[in-house]
């Protein structure tokens, strides 16, 4: 029992970070059609970023919000840089953000130096409760409650401020949208700062639990994170969070159980979803 | 009375294809525009360029004696023009309230009135207040999409194909809303029912293959056997 407790906040905590990669990437696919192969990018440089505010002011809280400056700073250059000449083009747009993922990787290691580099726990969320034969790991249990706090959030903006609204709208006829009088492009642009400013907390987020940072840490979360946009339904936040979790829990239980698949298993529930469901979990359009 | 828009001589390509080969009407303030022609004529896509959807390749389009013809969608919504899709392009997973909530470009006192008065136009939507847009009946899908339209005051509105699909009694009220809003608005209507286009029109433009091939007075089409049935197969 203990054990399955254990795996399952494992799988959460890593399900919540892949979230905070997806939650952004589903928005920006599903309003402009826009695949962002640089989100990897974003959240490296949340690591990194929130790692040396770490460093110089020994506050988490400080990493975070400077990670998340970070983030909306980047995500801001990025959109008008990177993405706004590319519309409507697939090829494009992969080739012109995977180049532009190696080029945010390649500016961190001169900023930051080539090495990976060490990364601390917070004292007040480090070691971890007892609970009988539950050993909960506090830092986790916080990543698992920074994750529905900030899905609450905006589950709320997205169903209940005019904000949301147009972003639901544009993600289910952007067309239409526009002929409303509204900016789509503008709002595309929040839209982007924002999913960038998720990354580089799950990249700052990241940090204390695995350890260590490294420049290509955005690449695997980018690639699961893919998954679960994919699984959840293009464009659908809720099912982002469902995906994420789901692909978190199956992770931390096959390499466990069956650790020659855990690899694999990610890619086996996209096959088995896409099989029985290709629009994935949740449908947005229409 | 002076025209409230102006399309000259538009040529509209998407993608390789030569879709609009020059398109020319015009539109009076106060009246009913009603474009005609059969299917595949060009007449949705008249409707996309004017709203800059499918924007125009060569030509003129002048609203209130300004050019809109490069101006991006969002602009030419926002100087007063409202559209009515064929497909009336609801947004299915928001409630009708929210569909109309998308729309409204202000959030004060004289919105809420101009909504209550848009409402009392479409009873129905009232009924329907909480329900998704996606759930609704094709007649309630057209209601919502012009009260969406008509819910900023619009100087003019682009109506596609409103009866398209619809049972004879639906169409009665959508025509009757339309005969409302007249009142209020211009309209540019692409209609494929020619007793309702005539009995609403005030000007007609019949368009052919992507060209402008006549305009006029509704009443003298009425009267035209050989126009009608040389392009509209009726008659
Ligand atoms: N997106 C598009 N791609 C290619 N051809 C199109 C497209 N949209 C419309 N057409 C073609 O343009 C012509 C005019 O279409 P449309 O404006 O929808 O006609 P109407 O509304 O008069 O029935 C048709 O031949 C149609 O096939
Ligand atoms: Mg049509």
């Amino acid at each position: 029992m203990e054990l399955i407790i254990n795996l399952l906040i494992n799988g959460l905590a890593t399900g919540m970070l892949i979230f905070l990669l997806a939650a952004g990437l589903t928005l920006i696919f599903g309003l402009m059609d826009v695949l962002n192969f640089a989100h990897g990018g974003l959240f490296a440089w949340g690591a990194f970023s929130g790692v040396w505010f770490y460093g110089l002011t020994n506050s988490f809280t400080i990493a975070i919000i400077g990670a998340i400056v970070t983030g909306i700073v980047l995500g801001f250059i990025t959109e008008k840089l990177i993405i706004t000449p590319v519309y409507g083009n697939h090829i494009q747009q992969i080739l012109i953000t995977l180049g532009f993922m190696i080029v945010l990787s390649e500016m961190l290691k001169v900023v930051f130096g080539p090495n990976q580099i060490a990364a601390k726990t917070p004292p007040l969320l480090s070691g971890s409760w007892e609970l009988g034969e539950v050993i909960i790991i506090k830092y986790r249990l916080f990543i698992i409650i920074v994750g529905f706090v900030i899905f609450g959030i905006f589950q709320f903006i997205l169903k209940r401020t005019k904000i949301g609204l147009i972003v639901r709208a544009g993600v289910m006829n952007k067309e239409m949208v526009q002929a409303l009088g509204i900016n789509i492009k503008q709002v595309f642009l929040y839209v982007f700062m924002v999913g960038a400013a998720l990354a580089a907390l799950g990249g700052v987020l990241m940090a204390p639990y695995s350890g260590v940072i490294y420049a290509e840490m955005g690449m695997e979360f980018a690639i699961l994170a893919f998954i679960v946009v994919v699984i959840g339904g293009m464009g659908s936040f809720p099912g982002s969070l469902l995906a994420a979790i789901l692909v978190g829990l199956a992770g931390s239980f096959m390499a466990y159980y069956v650790p020659a698949l855990s690899l694999a298993v990610n890619m086996m529930l996209m096959a088995i979803v896409l099989i029985f469901r290709p629009q994935g979990l949740f449908t947005v359009k229409g | 009375m002076s025209s409230l828009l102006k399309v000259e001589n538009v040529h509209t390509h998407i993608g390789q294809y030569h879709i609009l080969q020059g398109v020319s009407f015009e539109a009076k303030a106060g009246e009913v525009s009603v474009l005609l022609g059969r299917n595949g004529a060009g007449k949705t896509t008249t409707l996309k360029t004017i709203m800059g959807l499918t924007p125009a390749t060569s030509g003129a389009i002048t609203f209130e004696d300004e050019a809109i013809t490069k101006n991006p969608t969002h602009r030419i919504a926002s100087n007063g023009i409202g559209y009515v899709p064929e497909d009336q392009g609801i947004f299915g997973a928001l409630t009708v309230e929210e569909n109309l909530k998308v729309a409204m470009r202000k959030d004060d006192d004289s919105a809420k009135e101009r909504q209550e008065y848009v409402l009392n136009l479409f009873p129905d939507l009232k009924k329907y207040w909480k329900k998704d847009g996606g759930h609704l009946s094709g007649g309630q899908k057209q209601m919502l999409s012009m009260a969406r339209a008509f819910v900023n005051e619009s100087k003019l509105l682009l109506i596609d194909e409103p009866s398209k699909g619809l049972a004879p009694v639906v169409i009665e009220k959508v025509m009757e809303a339309i005969n409302e809003m007249k009142k209020q608005t211009t309209i540019i209507l692409v209609e494929q029912n020619f007793i309702m286009a005539s009995r609403i029109g005030d000007t007609y433009t019949l368009i052919d293959d992507g060209e402008t091939v006549q305009s006029g007075q509704m009443s003298d089409l009425v009267q035209n056997e050989e126009l009608k049935r040389k392009y509209l197969g009726i008659g």
